[in-house]
Formats: C-alpha cells, structure tokens, sequence
C-alpha cells in the first residue's frame, strides 16, 4: 500500500518531465507551447489554466503586454480606461516600479525565456533532423525574448538552460553581456534553423536575420557602439532570400487572411478557434473599436473602446483621411483630433488598421468564435526590413547603398499612394523622415518607443505630444524612462537584483 | 461469586426499547449493549454496580447486589447528552477527556431551512464561526475553527461523518459538497478543537474536526417519525439605488454641468422613461417545502433506521430553486453475545440544483431604470438589450448589443438554463470484534466509500445579447466524479486495574481520493469554443480533466490513561504520509499530550455546594495541513500540462496541442501547527450552570502558500511552496444554564463567546522590510484591495487614506500623504496603509429554550463585532459610472448622495465599512400533542422565523460578507415556516 503514494501507481494522468518527449511529436509540442507563449494565457484557452497568477487573463497576455509598453509610452497610442493598475501612468511616462502593466511584461518575457531553458535541456542531443531544427527555434525564441529584456529593461536577471528550476535567485545581467549573448546566440544557431518561408509561423533564418538587424540597428541604444554595418549584411540576407515581396495591398498584413501575405517574415499566430486569447490581436482589434464605429465592420462583436492616437501622430499625414496615403487609416466620425480628456474614447481620432475580416470583405475563414480573431500579428515584416535598411545607410552604414536605400522607401510610399505621386527624392531622404516614414507604415506594430529612443526623442522635450508628462500639451520627461524598472515584486524575491538605473 | 442479571432498558423520552445501550460493570471492562428489543445479559461479580449509558441520555449507575433483573428507564438530558462524546477512532466518557470539544444534538441547534449539516451549527459553538456564503438555495457555507489558520491551502476544517472522512472537494453542479447530507438524519456534533483531541486525524486535523453522526436504529417495535414543514421566503433588503425619475434629474444636472466624459445632449435623449425597479423584477416569493419519513426499529436481531427524506427548496432570486431526495440507512446488528458488532451505513441523495444566472443579483443594481425589462425586440427574444445607437438620439431595438454593457437581469434569469444532478453515495461497514480470550481488546475494521457523480449544463438560447460575444448562444456541458475509498484498521485495548484505567487504541488507515471531470463548451450554433477535444472522426467532444487523485496513508495511535478518576492523560500520535508530497518528506509523526485534573473530584471539593463538576484541562500538540488547493496533484515533480484545443498553435496550416512544463518545488512539504490549550470546565449548583474555558494559541509554520519567485527561477511567476508563519490566539467560553428547571417551565439559556487574533509573524525566507506583502482580495483587473503581510490579520485591507472636508464629506481623489513623498498620492503604494480585517474581534452566540407545559419556544442569535467589509457595490456609486461612450447607462446606488464622487475611487478607505452586526437567526415556538387522535400517535407543530432580523451600521445589503469584499451576493432571506412532526 506504501507504493499507492508513488506517481507512477496513481495513474498516467499527468505527463511528468522524464517520460513527456519520446517522439519528434511530443517535441513539437513543446515547441508549440513557446510559440503559444506569446499569445495566449495559458493551457485552456481564452482565460483558465493561466501560465501566470495574479495577472488578468488579458492584460498578462505577452503580446498586449508588449504592445501596451511599446505603443503607450509614445505619441502612438492613449488608452481610455483609468485601470487602477496604472496604464494611464504608461503615456503619462509617470511609471513606478511597483506599476502591474510593466510587472505582467517582464513576467511574462522572464516566463518565456524559462519555458525556452526547459525545452532547450529537454532537447539538447538529439540527432533527430526535426529535434535539432526545434532546439535551434528555442534558442531563437529566447534570444527574441532576451532581446525584449534588453530593450525594455536594460539588467534583467539571467537564467539560461545551465540553470535547473527551483526556488533559486538568478544573477542579474546587464546591455553589454546581454547584447553580446544574444548576438553570439543567434549567430550560433543561423544554420540551425530553417530556410526562409519552409513552414508558416516556424522561426526560420528570415525571423533570425530581421533579429540580427534589429538588434544592431539599436545598438547605439544598447551598448552604446554602432553596427550599422553589421545591420545592413543581415538585411542583404532577406533581401537576397528571395522569399519576400511587398504585399500588393498594405492593408493584407493587418487582415484575417495575412497568412497570406508575402510580406511577413515571423508572424505570431492567431486563430479564433484554436487560439483563443483576449491579449494580441484581439486586444488590438477590439481596443480601437469605440465611438460611433461598428464592431461588425471589423468582424468582431464587440468593441473595448481603449485605444487612439495623438494629434501630434495624426499630423505626419499631410491628409489623415486616407484619400491620398492609405496608412492613414483612421476613424474620425464624432472623434475629435485632441485630447482634452484622456478618459473619452472620442477624444483623439480612432484607428481602423485591423480587421478580422479577409481582404475582400469576407468573414474571417476559422469560422471561429467572434469574441477573437484570425489576424496574425507581424512582428517582422518586409517594409520594416527596407525602413531599416534605409536608416542604416543613412547612419553610415556600409554594405548598402543611397539609391537601394531611396528604392526601398518610394516602393512603400508607392504602394500607400497607389502611384507615384508620394514617392521623394534622395535629398528629401534623411534620418528623420525615416522615422516619421514608420511611424506612417508601422503604426501599433510594436516598434514606436524603440524608435522614438533610438533618435533621443521618447523622453525629454524635444517631442511633446498630447499627454507626455501627464499634460495636455505635453512635457518634457526624465531620460532614466527611456528603460523600465525592475518590477518591485521581483527585487523583493530576487537577492541577486538591484534598481540599477537611477531615478526608479 | 458471581451473578447474572438480565433487564430492559428503556428510554425515559417515549418508555421505547433502546437498543445499543452500553451495560458496564464498573470498575472494570466487563460489559455489552442491549440487543435490538433493548434486553441485556451480563454476568457480574457479587457486589458488582452497574453503569448504563447511551449518547443523549443520561448515565444511570444502579447497584446490582442481590439483584437478577434490574430494568433501568434512561432519561435524556441536555447535559447528559455530552456524557458519551464521539472522539478520533472511537468514543470517550466526557469526564475522560482532556482536549478540548463540543458536542451538541440537533436539538439544541438552529431551526428554519437547513438545507445542509453547516447551517444547523451556525453562531452555536464558542470558536467555531460559521456562515452561509450567501442566500443561495444549496448554497455553500464556510467553517472556521478558531481563525484562519492557513493562506494558500485549504482553511476548511476535515469532516467526519459516521467514522468517514469525507473529501470536501468542490465538484461542478454541487454548491455544497455537505449539501448531499440530510440534516434531518443528524444525530450529534462533536467538534474537535484543540491538539489533543484533533492529532489522531494528523495530517488532515490543522484547522479542527468536525465529527457528524447519523441517527441508529432505535427499539423494537417499529417507530415511525415524520417531519414536515413549508416555508415562505422574501429578501429582507434591496440595495438603495436611484429610481427612472431620480437618474434622468441627475442626468440633466449631469449634462449641464458638461463634466461627464461624452456625455452629450443626444446621448442624454437615449434615456428611457421607464421606472423599472430591477431588483423587484428578479426577485420572488419563495415557497419551498420539506418532508422526512422515518422508520426506525429492530427486525429479528436487526436494529434498523431507514429514512427518506425529500426538500424542495426554492430561492428568492426566480428560476433558482435547489431538490434534493436523500435516503439513510443505518443497520446495526450484533452477534457473538454482543462480541461482534457490525455496523452497516449508507447516504445517498439525488439533488437537482437549478443555479439561475446569478450575475442577475448586481446585473439588477446597475441596471438603468429608466428602460423597460420588454421592449418587443424581435432579435433578443423581447427583452430590451444595450445595443450600438441607431443614430445619435435613438436606439434600434434589434441592433447588435454592446458587448460590454451590463445585460438585462431579467433576460439573464429567464433566457438561462443552468441546472445540474448530483447523485452521491456514501457507505461504510464498520465491524467490531471483541477478542473473546481477551475481551479488553476489541478489533475494529471500517472500510468505506464515497461516490459523487454530477451532471449539468449551463444554457443560453441563442436570442440571448447577454451571450452575442461569443457569436450567440450559449451550450456547456459539464461533468464530474468524486471518489473516495477508506480502509481503517483498529485495536483497541481497555482495561481498569485498581485505581488505574488504561484506554489504548492502534490503528492503519488508508484513503484514496480520485477526481475527474469535464467542462464542454460551444456557442449557440456548436462552433466551438472551450474545453474540448477532437476525436478520430474529427468531430469535437468533451476534453476530460487531468484527474487529481491522492493517497492518504497512516498509522496511529492513543493512550487514554486515569488514575483515580482526578488525574486524566491522553497521548496521541499520528504517522501520516501524502502522495502530494516527495519520498523524502513524505511520512511525518504528529504527537500530541493531554493532561487533565478532575478538582471536583479532590476530597478537599467534597461537600461543596457550589462546584458540582471542575475539570482543569491543558494540552499541546502538533497538527498538519496537506490539503494543497490547485490541479496538480504532485507540486512536488516535475511535471507537463497538455492544452485544451482553444490553447494550440498553428504551424504550416496545422495546430498543434502544447506541453507546458509546470511550476513544482521539490521540496514542498505539509505546513505544520502546535497548538496550547489550557481549559477549565465547571458544573456549578448542580450543574444548573455549566460551562467551559478555553484559551489557546495556534502556532502555524511553514505555511504552504503561493509566493512571487524571482522571475526566471520556476515555471510560473508563483510557486506553492513553504514559507511563513502565522499565529492565532484566542478565548472561548461556553455557558449553559438552568436557570428555571419545574414541572411546568423550564427555560435554558447557552451563551458562547469568541475572541480570536489573527496575525501573520513571517511570510518570505528572508526577512526584507521592504517586501509589499501578499496581494489578495482580488477585484479583477488586477485590482487587489486586501494584503497579507507580516505583523497583521490575513487579508488585511490596504487602502488609501481618505480626506474629508469641513462637511465631514469625502473629497473625492484626495488622500493622505502617508509616505511625505509629495506628488500624486495614488501615483505610489507608499501611500497605501493597512486598514482592518473581514475578521471580527467578538462573536458572541446566545440562544434559549423555553419549555411551559405543552408549549416550546426557542430563540438564537449572533453578535459579531470588529468585521469589516469593502462595499464593492457602493464603489460602483460614481457619475461616471452612469454613462459609457460606447453607448450605454447604468443605475447608481443611492449612496452616490453621499460621496458625489465623478470616477472610481477604488482605493478609499471610505469603502471599508464596520460591519459589526446582530442576527436574530431563529425564533421558532412549538405546541405537542401526546395523543392526536389515537393513544400512539404523537405530534408537535412548529412555527419558526429564521433571519427574523439584524441590526446593523452597515450600510450595504448584509454585514455578514464571509471574504470581507461585497460583490453583490445572492441576498439571505427572512423565511417563516410552518412544521409538523409526527411520531407513530
């Protein structure tokens, strides 16, 4: 009868880590849970079996966390609701360490990393053609989320497979090591992965190279020592992949059928049926529905009211409706352009980038719950790799060239425009416009506080906007904000970490 | 020499046989029970006395010399109910015991709609608090013996019923895991309380033992009771709210002051001009009716009771109503001249539970009056539903609903269909065997088992806007089984040698507990959305949870030791083993000692007139707690957890199912608890007044409780594991008294108080000042309003500190600036201070029973003092909560008179009411009749009010809010009943 308290006399009912991979199947879908990391809460979809505790099933998401730290500190994105839990502090750029919007990201990227180090242990050896390939897409997700960490947070703690789960106090990391591992990471896994494009939504060598390019693109930021040079070697890869072209139309990336588009380079999946979440897309669609606008039109049920964009956003249209650049994609009926109160969707004009439908009006093809969306969130696609190449080369970069560089930029303003009639010279090309030509092409894409830090205008005040530093008109801001704190909760259960930027 | 005396014993209550009463020689172990027709045989020495006994009745004690039949009637007794008290394995002579319980019969107990053994014990025992959930029909309670003595596992006390443990596991379609168990079948009560008297159940016995006993078959011929009553339910209260009138005066003034967020002149024009009270809309009337059948006899050398017993009660909330059809068998036959007793039990119930759409309950408070419940939309099936604006100053009735807006409470009742059948059964054999070459040993084998099986289904039709999110219409089919084996092996040895009585009790007990279920959810048109799984035809069907079974096992053992009658020990000792925890911290040994001074029994007491009974009691022993909450039955291992089909991710154009590694702590391991406890129990003036002291300290360590771990170290941003301690410390006192004891009247009166003190000593391994505590009390969007932290009560509130003006009026977002920092205030938690605790100081219970000639009257009630509660509905009493942008008005309680606040203030103190509170739960009168119509028949009519009143300051619908957050609970009613008891 002693035995009956053993594991094994219970019953097969939970898979303990020892017997859980045995086939290439049982490895992919451990696979399938760090991909799924990104966007859904946890194992019951939408809302039970939560990954995190104490976090709301929406809020805790990845991507809506993500999106949230990305988008709301910037001239992007003002969210209606006064959420106790301190979003509003998020455009007020008035964050604290104890702020529950900035403790659910550097939770959930933490958690990510953890689940990588796990798969990565687990799958370490194999000489299974299909194992090897997973175990490099681990490492590649790590380094995605190690990125996440270094641009969000600068000395966040570091945990990799060589750290066996516990109750432990991981050390505490810093931008230069952390810049040089996840740069020797990728380099190490570059032919591990799959080639560019061999299966849908997988991390291949194409996600790998926009990686690289990102990383180096900031490395100013990071470590202070440009690699512009090194930026532009990983973009010529994808360019020379011959995997990639512009969507015809700009809006296919942001519809329900963008699995579609060929423009996608690393997508994070979305299905209204079989990934179900209230983060990601779903947040994002949801969130710019308010005001006088039709929750049917974008093929949802309903609409959250929370999100629009500042006036000082709306201005680098020259004409918000659309009519001319179809990036200004904008809802104005009952909206006015300022901000005068925070709390009132109406106040700022809405956004009407995402719809859960195809692009040709049809209803989104899951047949799915209408509560959620099919649209795959583009976490790197190609315009993004010409706006970088572009900003490169004007920043010194070598390897590419002025003319390539101007190509790259009229072919997405030929595209908005629908003819020529946008595109500019080469003496209109300069480092600023670049920035304004993303903010046009990559509204809410998650790349706007990375940005604005990477041309000095986040904090500070030389950019104001509607309610940067809590007023109106906008203030100037404290420069330590351009990385958020450590979370308190984790300084509390973690010896090993400190507030190593001064002002938190 | 010896002698044989035969007899008949009979019960002073009706001059019935009473069969199973004990028949001891005194001073020593040489005794047997009266057979089913209440006879017994005993072969006694020459100046033998002879000690009867039998749990409520009174102990007789008749001197046998000279005599060959001695007949004894046994007359019941509200003291002499506690002689025999049911103890861990076995049962103990009340002037035995050294620990600390009590004991109580449903007679003393409350009256009025029990649908579940809790209620009945609600405000009656000094430490032991008490209260129904909510007003519920079926609904849960929640027990807790002396304060809360865990945080992240179970504070439940372990319950007992007829020498079964019974897993109290929540399971779908059953409110109330106790609720299965008729009331009316209750015999007695015996709660355990201190460590002497809880450490035989080990690992299981931290947080008290409640021991339930079923009624036994009775005498010889057969006696049939019925019971019967029917009762009329109301709510007591509404919440104030603003009426159509009184919102469309504040929105005027709203609008012209213009400080409302989009609130415009045309939005205004989409008010209604109703005046629709919402909360009598959902509300009823509710009739339920109650009938037990009972036969009780012995056949041949069969002592049998049978009972049937069948409630209907329905709730005031309409379409919620709770059956239940419950039968109990108890068969108690003896063999061997009484050396082998077996004893059969069975439970079983049936309970229908129609749950209703409870969200109707704050649905109705927020729901704006000035629209009408109807308004003949043709898509949502009639019922006026928030739907987009046709145009700015118009609504289309057919139009889609706002997902967001608050759903019409009546559509939510009437367009919802969620009921559920619960069958369980609960059997145990328990045989008895007295070793006949050794008869102070006897042999006990109890082996048992609990079945739970549920189904239901939680529907919505399709025309239902409250359900337009998820495309319409709601379908959720729900399954579970709760299972439970016991095998319990035990000897006991009992012998007196002179002045020294020894009482030895061994024993092994094994106990499974497996649990399964599912969860099948769709829309209205059976596009799927949760909990299921795809078969081989590719067709979806319900996902089956991951069981969660564990083990039980252990070895015990106790001495029982006397000397002279005046110095009592008890030893205790419990080896237990879990299968939630790792080999190496798997058994543990939880002692216990018990020592006890009869002073009454002193020669220097002799002759006192004041002191009839004074027992001086001290104890101390150590506990466990293994009952970790969550899924994952092996926290301990590494473990993965497999995706529901709404969780996979797609690769290429297939998903695939996810593997998620668990979060574990290998070295989790039981929480532990030393308990002290000193009392005194007195009998003064002849027991007219009797009472008992207690004062204890709980000592909890290592408490299994889920805590942030650093980020990066585990699988999850909380892990369970070990770390803090807690204290409770507190007094109990009972008083029962006599105080007119005639032919005619007599007239009882019982106080019980409670003090208890709660405090957290230590929470983190490292003690860091600056640690912000354990976030609880969750209001949703991570809004948390209580904390757990080192050196104050669990779930203390953490609040900002509210300014009022001259007026005495709060200020609306002014607050103290505790931390001196300057600035926004509600920008830093600094500010935040800790601010009382759901938790009462005091909670005094009194009750009293008059008896004049035919007549009864009983009265009980409960004061409690120092609870606190968040009123989470009046925070909702804000202007900007009366109209959303995106289209759609709510109601305000009337409260927003006194704040006028415009916006949330969710972190005021102001919300944080005393909620100190009197109950009247029962006044119930009576009137028998010995011979109604023929000799035999006998009967008694009842009238009782239950919830007749309370008194309070609260201002919100109830004080008595068992968390501390008032969320809009399903409101307890005033219920008078009508009840006839017939015995035949």
């Amino acid at each position: 009868c002693v035995s009956d308290l053993d594991p094994e006399s219970l019953g097969p009912n939970s898979v303990t880590s020892a017997d859980a991979y045995k086939t290439p199947a049982d490895y992919k879908m451990g696979l399938a849970k760090l991909y799924s990391s990104y966007v859904v809460a946890g194992q019951v979809g939408p809302g039970e079996a939560s990954d995190i505790s104490n976090l709301d099933v929406g809020f805790g998401v990845y991507l809506r966390a993500y999106w949230n730290l990305q988008e709301l500190p910037t001239d992007e994105a003002v969210y209606t609701w006064a959420e106790d839990g301190g979003i509003r502090p998020l455009h007020w750029q008035t964050w604290t360490a104890t702020n529950s919007f900035i403790s659910a990201m550097y939770t959930r990227m933490m958690l990510t990393i953890s689940y990588c180090n796990e798969f990565i242990r687990a799958s370490q050896g194999s000489t299974d053609a299909d194992v090897k390939k997973f175990h490099a897409e681990a490492r590649f997700l790590r380094a995605l989320s190690y990125y996440h960490a270094l641009d969000l947070f600068g000395y966040p703690p570091f945990v990799t497979e060589t750290d066996i789960p516990g109750a432990f106090s991981p050390k505490q990391t810093n931008p230069e090591e952390l810049f040089a591992y996840i740069d020797s990471e990728l380099t190490a896994i570059e032919n591990e992965l799959g080639e560019p494009r061999f299966e849908y939504g997988r991390a291949d060598k194409g996600a790998l190279w926009m990686l690289q390019a990102k990383l180096y693109l900031n490395a100013e930021t990071y470590i202070k020592s440009p690699r512009y040079t090194e930026c532009i070697t990983a973009l010529n890869k994808v360019f020379t992949s011959g995997k990639y072209a512009l969507a015809a139309n700009y809006l296919l990336n942001f519809r329900a059928d963008n699995n579609t588009s060929p423009e996608i380079i690393f997508p994070i999946n979305h299905d209204a049926k079989n990934t179900q979440t209230y983060g990601g897309m779903s947040f994002i669609v949801h969130g710019q529905i308010g005001g006088s606008m039709v929750p049917a039109d974008f093929g949802v049920n309903g609409g959250w009211a929370q999100n629009r964009v500042t006036p000082e956003f709306v201005a680098k249209f020259a004409d918000p409706s659309g009519a001319t650049d179809v990036r200004a994609q904008f809802y104005t009926s009952g909206q006015q352009l300022e901000i005068n109160d925070v709390g009132t969707f109406t106040d700022g004009y809405a956004v009407t980038k995402f719809k859960n439908k195809t692009l040709a009006g049809g209803p989104a093809p899951s047949g799915g719950n209408p509560d959620f969306v099919d649209i795959d969130f583009p976490m790197f696609r190609l315009a993004d790799a010409y706006l970088m190449y572009a900003e490169a080369v004007l920043r010194g970069g070598t390897g590419g060239t002025a003319t390539q560089a101007l190509d790259f930029v009229n072919a997405l303003r030929t595209r908005a425009y629908g003819n020529a009639s946008g595109n500019i010279t080469s003496g209109q090309l300069n480092t600023a416009f670049v920035l304004d030509e993303r903010a046009r092409e990559l509204l809410w894409e998650c790349h706007r506080r990375t940005d604005l830090i990477r041309y000095g205008l986040l904090t500070g005040g030389t950019y104001l906007w509607n309610w940067k530093g809590n007023t109106k008109a906008g203030t100037a801001t404290e420069a330590f904000r351009n990385l958020f704190p450590i979370p308190a909760s984790d300084l509390a259960a973690n010896t090993n970490l400190r507030q190593v930027v001064i002002g938190y | 020499q010896n002698q044989i005396i035969r007899g008949k014993i009979l019960s002073g209550d009706d001059n019935t046989p009473l069969p199973g009463v004990n028949v001891l020689e005194k001073g020593t172990l040489n005794g047997t029970v009266t057979n089913g027709e209440g006879f017994y045989t005993i072969t006694v020495g020459t100046n033998a006395t002879l000690v009867f006994s039998f749990v409520g009745y009174a102990s007789q004690e008749v001197a046998a010399a000279g005599q060959t039949t001695l007949d004894v009637v046994l007359s019941p007794d509200v003291q002499a109910l506690n002689e025999i008290v049911v103890v861990g394995y076995g049962q103990q002579e009340k002037k035995d015991v050294t620990g600390s319980l009590a004991s109580v019969t449903p007679r003393d107990l409350n009256k009025g709609i029990m649908s579940s053994p809790q209620d009945m014990l609600i405000g009656k025992i000094a430490g032991v608090q008490v209260s129904t959930n909510d007003g519920a029909p079926g609904g849960a309670s929640t027990i807790r013996i002396r304060g809360n003595g865990s945080i992240q596992a179970s504070q439940d006390p372990l319950i007992v019923i007829d020498g079964f443990p019974v897993d109290n596991t929540a399971i779908g379609g059953l409110s109330n895991s106790l609720a299965a168990i008729n009331p009316n079948d209750i015999e007695s009560y015996t709660v355990l309380k201190d460590a002497s008297a809880t450490a035989i159940y080990g690992l299981r016995a931290s947080n008290g033992v409640i021991i339930i006993t079923t009624k036994k078959g009775k005498n010889g011929k057969p006696q049939i009771t019925y019971n019967g009553s029917v009762s009329v339910a109301n709510a007591m209260k509404y919440i104030d709210v603003l009426s159509g009138d009184e919102i469309r005066a504040k929105a005027s003034e709203l609008l012209s002051e213009g400080k409302l967020s989009g609130f415009t002149a045309d939005a205004a024009k989409r008010q209604g001009t109703a005046n629709t009270d919402w909360q009598k809309e959902i509300y009823q009337t509710a009739v339920s009716h109650d009938h037990n059948i009972g036969v009780s006899g012995t056949y041949k050398v069969l002592p049998y009771r049978v009972s049937y017993g069948y409630t209907d009660q329905e709730g005031i909330l309409k379409t919620t109503d709770f059956k239940r059809s419950s039968l109990n068998v108890n068969l108690t036959p003896s063999f061997l001249d009484g050396d082998l007793d077996v004893s059969v039990s069975f439970k079983g119930s049936y309970t229908q539970q129609n749950f209703g759409n409870t969200g109707a309950v704050g649905a109705a408070v927020a729901y704006d009056p000035t629209q009408p419940v109807y308004n003949g939309s043709t898509r949502w099936g009639g019922y006026f539903a928030w739907v987009g604006p046709a145009s700015a100053t118009t609504l289309d009735p057919n139009g889609d609903p706002i997902t967001l807006a608050t759903s019409n409470p009546v559509a939510l009742l009437m367009q919802t269909d969620n009921r559920s059948n619960v069958y369980r059964g609960l059997g145990n054999v328990k045989v008895d065997y007295r070793l006949p070459f050794l008869p102070a040993v006897k042999l006990t084998v109890n082996a048992g088992m609990d079945y739970t099986t549920s189904k239901g289904h939680n529907n919505a039709t399709n025309d239902a806007a409250f359900t337009f999110a998820n495309g319409g219409g709601q379908r959720i089919d729900y399954t579970g089984i709760n299972k439970s084996r016991l095998l319990d092996l035990y000897a006991n040895y009992a012998k007196e040698i002179d002045n020294h009585k020894f009482d030895v009790t061994l024993g092994y007990s094994y106990q499974r507990f497996d649990r399964d279920g599912s969860n099948f959810g769709r829309n209205g048109n059976e596009s799927v959305y949760t909990d299921y799984q795809t078969n081989a035809e590719g067709k979806a069907v319900p996902r089956q949870f991951v069981s969660n079974p564990n083990v039980l096992l252990s070895f015990f053992g106790r001495v029982n030791y006397a000397f002279n009658e005046k110095y009592l020990v008890t030893l205790s000792f419990r080896d237990d083993a879990s299968s939630r925890f790792a080999k190496q911290n798997r058994w543990v040994v939880f002692p216990a000692a018990g020592v006890a001074w009869r002073i009454s029994k002193e020669s220097f007491m002799t002759g006192s007139k004041v002191f009839s009974d004074l027992k001086l009691r001290a104890s101390y022993g150590v506990t466990g707690q293994q009952d970790v909450s969550g899924n994952n039955p092996y926290p301990y291992l590494s473990t993965y957890q497999l995706s529901s089909s709404t969780s996979q991710y797609q690769f290429g154009n297939s998903f695939t199912n996810t593997y998620r590694p668990q979060p574990y702590d290998a070295n989790l391991k039981w929480e532990t608890t030393g308990q002290a406890d000193i009392g005194l129990d007195f009998g003064l003036l002849e027991d007219k007044l009797t009472g008992t002291i207690d004062v204890y300290q709980r000592n909890t360590s290592n408490l299994i409780n889920s805590i942030p771990v650093a980020a990066g170290s585990n699988f999850s941003n909380y892990l369970i594991t070990n770390v803090g301690n807690l204290v409770n410390k507190g007094i109990e006192v009972t008083l029962n008294a006599k105080v007119v004891q005639t032919k005619n009247l007599e007239w009882n009166v019982g106080v019980n108080y409670t003090h208890n003190d709660n405090e957290v000593t230590k929470l983190l391994k490292t003690d860091d000042p600056t640690y912000a505590g354990i976030a609880t009390g969750s209001l949703g969007l991570q809004k948390n309003i209580q904390n757990i932290q080192v050196g104050y009560p669990i779930n203390t509130f953490l609040v900002y500190q509210q300014v009022y003006n001259a007026e005495g009026k709060p200020v609306e977002g002014l607050y103290v600036d505790r931390s001196g920092q300057g600035g926004d205030v509600t920008a830093s938690e600094n500010n935040k201070y800790r601010y009382h605790k759901p938790q009462p100081d005091h909670l005094f219970g009194v009750n009293t029973r008059v008896n004049y000639k035919k007549f009864d009257f009983y009265m009980s009630g409960r004061l409690s003092l120092g609870n606190y509660v968040y009123n989470n509905v009046f925070t909702g009493a804000n202007y900007s909560n009366f109209y959303y942008s995106t289209g759609y008005f709510n109601n305000l309680p009337a409260s927003v008179n006194d704040t006028q606040f415009y916006s949330l203030q969710t972190f005021s103190d102001y919300y944080v009411y005393n909620a100190s509170f009197f109950k009247m739960d029962n006044i119930s009168m009576g009137y028998s009749v010995d011979k109604l119509f023929t000799q035999k028949l006998k009967a008694r009519i009842s009238f009782t009010v239950q919830n007749a009143f309370f008194i309070t300051k609260y201002k919100g619908l109830d004080p008595e809010v068992n968390n501390g957050i008032d969320n809009n609970l399903y409101p307890r009613s005033r219920v008078f009943m009508l009840g006839v008891n017939l015995t035949y």
